[in-house]
């Protein structure tokens, strides 16, 4: 039994309720569905938006992080009046004033092996929105032990993946991916940028997939990969085949419950001990200022060229790390020195690299420039 | 000649070239030659054994190269191949 729509509805949906393939039928079908939207960022503002707009009748938000000013770009589900709140609340407060006749439930809490089974479990479609390996990871192998659809999507920069993973009736992410990147080989967002509409684009095009699915309408993206690029402005499409050797949906599957996604890829997914390169190999910014009253120590900065238009300290050397293996020669191994870049993390890979070509006398600046720019140096700016 | 496209997250290796043209019968000659050009990518697709990475697909138009001959698969002049990285990027 399908709810019925109020006149308020009727009218409100208007425009749905005009297209054949939707009708008063969908529209009560979506009434009566439910999405589970993992993370509330760039892609999951979109996502969340235009599922409430559309009146699917109960969202869930998982996300446990903090509306910071540096997500507005691109998180158009957030605003300046709601930074500083919880994302999923003030996410709830934005789709229930697009659209108050809907139900979102909030999970204020990173999702985990712990708690993903019994959060998803309530819910027909999971959207990946997620922007790390293991919580997609996660979000993969909980679609296919629930025997749900996982409608993927991620981006970098210019590139946007999006496909709909439904191990019932085709791929899922493991078949695609095996396992995932060593950590630090492939940027995260957060290091190497993304184009703020980026997310706008692809993640419209998860929302489009999520509306198909729980319509039952056109043809969903099962067994296909959309490859965007906004620069070329390409739509690329490949076909994706069930991977015979795949550890969760193959015939042989030997994973057959959840693990631990932050010891399978080797980082953590929703930890914040970011910019560190672990224990001993730090130096904070408050004593770096001092240290560097005595000169001596050569500070090398990791970050690309262009970054350095933002903020730069005086003095400092600059080799992009990609470049650094190549030019090592370049640095005498002899002299104390201090890595760093915007926020640590390319600093700490930095180190790793020259550790093992040598160096003894290196740290990490934790936090890197921005760390520096809020506890030693006010005057500049963070990004 | 057949062509290879590359990814953003791996054109800092390819002086940021969207798309390299190669030379090759197979698919394992045409990507030599790709990393010929560009020597910093071989640790980025292959591991020590000279298998692809599992984090990296490569498309021959559109089939996984998987479920053809593998780097065996011989190529046309004008077949193009995709390589496909995963990437994470989502929600920061």
């Amino acid at each position: 039994m399908l709810p019925p729509l109020t006149h308020e509805e009727i009218l409100r949906y208007s425009r749905h309720l005009l297209i054949p393939e939707v009708g008063l039928r969908g529209q009560q079908k979506l009434k009566a569905s439910s999405v589970l939207v993992i993370g509330t960022g760039g892609l999951g503002s979109p996502v969340a938006l235009y599922l409430a707009a559309a009146g699917v009748g109960r969202i869930g938000l998982v996300d446990y992080d903090v509306v910071d000013a540096s997500n507005l770009q691109r998180q158009i589900i957030h605003g300046t009046s709601t930074l500083g709140m919880r994302k999923v609340e003030s996410a709830r407060r934005r789709m229930l004033d697009l659209n108050p006749d809907i139900e979102v439930v909030v999970y204020d809490e990173p999702f985990t092996s712990e708690n993903a089974m019994r959060i998803a479990a309530d819910y027909d479609v999971i959207v990946d929105g997620t922007d790390n390996f293991p919580t997609r990871y996660l979000s993969n192998d909980v679609a296919v032990f629930l025997g749900k659809p996982n409608v993927y999507a991620s981006i970098f920069r210019f590139d946007g993946q999006v496909s709909v993973f439904y191990a019932k009736e085709g791929p899922c992410y493991r078949c695609l991916f095996p396992a995932p990147p060593p950590p630090g080989l492939v940027p995260s967002c957060a290091e190497g940028g993304v184009l703020g509409v980026l997310p706008g684009t692809i993640g419209s095009i998860q929302a489009t997939e999520t509306l198909k699915l729980l319509l039952g309408i056109g043809e969903p993206l099962i067994g296909r990969l959309l490859l965007y690029n906004a620069l070329d402005m390409s739509f690329d499409f490949v076909e994706l085949k069930k991977n015979p050797n795949c550890r969760v949906c193959g015939p042989n599957a030997d994973i057959k419950e959840l693990i631990d996604y932050e010891e399978f890829c080797g980082v953590p997914g929703h930890d914040r001990e970011e910019g560190s390169a672990g224990a001993g190999w730090d130096i904070a910014p408050t004593e770096l200022a001092e240290r560097l009253q005595n000169n001596g120590i050569l500070l090398l900065d990791v970050r690309e060229p262009h970054e350095l238009e933002i903020s730069r300290l005086p003095g400092a050397v600059n080799i992009p790390l990609g470049q650094l293996a190549a030019r090592l020669s370049e640095l005498d191994s002899a002299r104390e020195m201090v890595v760093f870049c915007k926020a640590g993390t390319r600093s700490a890979r930095a180190l790793e690299l020259l550790v093992s070509a040598g160096f003894r006398k290196v740290k990490n600046l934790k936090g890197g420039i921005n760390a520096w720019a809020r506890e030693v140096d006010p005057s500049l700016p963070i990004y | 000649m057949p062509s290879i496209k590359i990814p953003t997250p791996l054109r800092y290796y390819t002086d940021q070239k969207a798309e390299v043209t190669v030379r090759g019968q197979t698919v394992a000659e045409a990507m030599e030659h790709l990393i010929e050009q560009y020597p910093t990518l071989r640790t980025h697709l292959y591991n020590g054994d000279g298998q692809l990475r599992p984090f990296v697909n490569l498309f021959l138009n559109k089939t996984n190269i998987r479920e053809l001959q593998g780097l065996e698969t011989p190529l046309k002049e004008d077949d193009q191949l995709l390589l496909i990285p995963s990437i994470a990027g989502g929600a920061q």
